[in-house]
């Protein structure tokens, strides 16, 4: 694949905030018209990267190029292609939802009635339309969420950077983002994301780059990054917690590794090779044993434990020697 | 997507269009605030009123000028150049609060010219600030000041105390970009303050110690309010010192440097939110 194939392309991106390293060698290479997931734990390097991409961050080393042109050399051809959602809602609380429309719209040099015609098409897609004379400020968090996300598309961007659009919606505003975001990705945008919700980009994405300590450590398909941990994993959950030592015993004589347990859930799980004679195995054995199974579940692995595999720690955990620098 | 895409700007003449097109649309959105927030914009007026009014009436009657003269006919000048100096605040308000919001960011990864972000808002905000002045020239006449020498003298005057305005609107930029968050404007009010009372506005440097005092005199806002006083004709307090005899060259000079310093380090810090 040549680079003008790519919407997205950075090779060796490193930046350094005083003795901590944001970024640590990132490349990155998103084919036009793809949803690109940048998954990983907040420090790891994700903001750092969407803001360099998106000409507001300048790198200490490497290169990259958007829709095409060098963020570096034409910084001005890039932000006429693209679209940012920052992490924090950009949007003027004051201003109606249409008055922030227009603005943006003229801030894009549409003129004064093609701004306007934009704004009132941007408020009915996203569902505004009755809202758009009241002010922003009164807008619920998902209704701002979604204004700011159609201030991002004023000019029908051709990518389009979503840094954690999710994070502080409920779940209704949530769902509603995830529409607009495959709504667009179906009209042929490039969609950049990240996120460090695992649901998120096994949802969104159709290829995930796992970032962690600056660096893309894994990529795929969320099937790839599945099938890479290898096994499906069984789950006994027990009726009595009494019983949970003696059948993630049982779990880890017929898995042949140590079984994980959850003592909360009542719950141990272990990876398996074999699904279906794992799955007699173990069934056999609880009743040997005399265990009262309340549910036996055989699996896929899931992205968190994708990630915990890949990274030795989960992507909830913020890590404490190295916080997302917003500068 | 309706209409045709506009394309980037290629000469510098078509870029300086873009540049005052964007700084007009910010300008704009500023003006948009005040009217959607009419009440904000009332109380922001009233409060000096109410201060000028406190002065003249609850303090003023024992007020002796040094040099003779209606205490009103004092005070107000120094009421008119406080008032500009204050609109620092404003303009600290509104650069922070964009910068803490991301809308600065938001602006910055747009293609509109960058300088607009600060062309937008210092129009704005000397608009707003004549504005203000021109009703605190109205109070001043109602409460008894007035001016002496002409209304040439008195435009002057009025130029000087814009002057001040637009220097120290740069001063509000810079530290709206450094502190980026507009819960700091307390401090930048324990900042002003001191700075705004510290001067010639109420009393005269000659009535305070003599530190004090000089300090005082040499405070740039105390230049711009002995110049107004003379181009006004109202009584000043007459020190004899070079601070108060250059007060015209100071308060032209203070409000220049004042600018060169804040604007080169606000395009400075600007440029840095790339780093």
């Amino acid at each position: 694949m040549t680079t003008t194939d790519l919407a997205v392309a950075a090779e060796g991106l490193r930046k350094r905030y005083g003795d901590t390293a944001a970024l640590d060698g990132l490349d990155l290479a998103v084919p036009a018209g793809a949803v690109r997931g940048l998954l990983g734990p907040n420090g790891a390097g994700k903001t750092t990267t969407v803001r360099i991409l998106t000409t507001l961050l300048r790198p200490d080393e490497g290169r990259a190029t958007v829709a095409g042109f060098d963020v570096l050399s034409r910084p001005a051809e890039v932000r006429h292609r693209i679209g940012l959602l920052g992490q924090r809602t950009a949007v003027d609380e004051i201003l109606s939802g249409r008055q922030n429309l227009e603005l943006f719209g003229r801030l894009h040099h549409l003129g004064a009635r093609a701004a306007r015609a934009r704004a009132a098409e941007l408020l009915d897609r996203f569902g505004l339309g009755d809202a758009g004379a009241k002010p922003v400020g009164r807008y619920s968090g998902g209704m701002r969420r979604r204004l700011d996300l159609a201030a991002a598309l004023i000019l029908a961007p051709a990518v389009l950077f979503l840094d954690e659009p999710t994070t502080g919606l409920d779940p209704r505003g949530r769902l509603e983002m995830w529409d607009a975001v495959r709504a667009l990705a179906r009209e042929g945008t490039t969609v950049l994301l990240t996120t460090h919700y695992l649901d998120e980009a096994d949802h969104l994405a159709d290829t995930i780059s796992v970032v962690d300590h600056g660096r893309v450590v894994a990529e795929g398909t969320p099937d790839e990054l599945k099938a890479r941990t290898g096994d499906d994993r069984i789950d006994v959950v027990v009726r009595d917690p009494a019983a949970l030592p003696a059948a993630a015993e049982l779990l880890s004589r017929v898995s042949g590794t140590t079984a994980e347990v959850d003592a909360d859930l009542r719950r141990a799980g272990a990876p398996v090779r074999d699904r279906a004679t794992a799955l007699t195995q173990v069934v056999r054995a609880l009743a040997d044993a005399g265990i009262d199974a309340e549910d036996i579940a055989l699996r896929r692995p899931t992205l968190d434990e994708v990630f915990l595999h890949l990274t030795g720690h989960r992507a909830g955990d913020a890590r404490h020697d190295e916080q997302e620098v917003p500068a | 997507m309706t209409g045709h895409v506009p394309s980037l700007p290629r000469t510098p003449a078509a870029r300086l269009r873009w540049a005052l097109a964007d700084g007009w649309t910010l300008t704009r959105r500023a003006l948009t605030h005040w009217a959607r927030q009419p009440a904000q914009v009332v109380v922001g007026l009233l409060f000096p009123i109410m201060i000028v009014l406190m002065f003249r009436y609850l303090f003023g009657g024992q007020m002796r000028v040094p040099g003779g003269g209606g205490y009103a006919e004092f005070l107000l000048p120094g009421m008119y150049a406080m008032t500009m100096a204050f609109g620092l605040e404003t303009t600290f308000a509104a650069v922070s609060g964009d910068a803490a919001k991301g809308v600065t960011d938001r602006f910055r990864s747009l293609p509109m010219a960058s300088s607009a972000v600060v062309t937008g808002r210092a129009a704005a905000d000397l608009l707003h600030s004549a504005l203000t002045l021109a009703l605190m020239l109205a109070c001043g006449l109602a409460v008894g000041w007035r001016w002496h020498d002409g209304t040439a003298r008195a435009l002057w005057a009025i130029a000087l105390l814009l002057l001040l305005r637009f220097a120290l609107l740069w001063a509000g930029i810079y530290l709206g970009l450094v502190a980026g968050d507009p819960q700091l404007l307390v401090a930048v009010q324990i900042l002003v303050w001191p700075v705004g009372f510290l001067s010639n506005v109420f009393a005269a440097p000659s009535t305070m110690p003599g530190w004090l005092g000089a300090i005082a005199e040499w405070n740039p806002l105390s230049a711009t309010v002995s110049a107004t006083r003379e181009l006004f004709g109202n009584p000043g307090w007459g020190g004899g010192s070079w601070a108060a005899r250059h007060s015209l060259l100071l308060a032209v000079l203070w409000p220049v440097l004042i600018t060169l310093v804040f604007f080169s380090l606000s395009v400075r810090r600007f440029r840095r939110l790339s780093r």
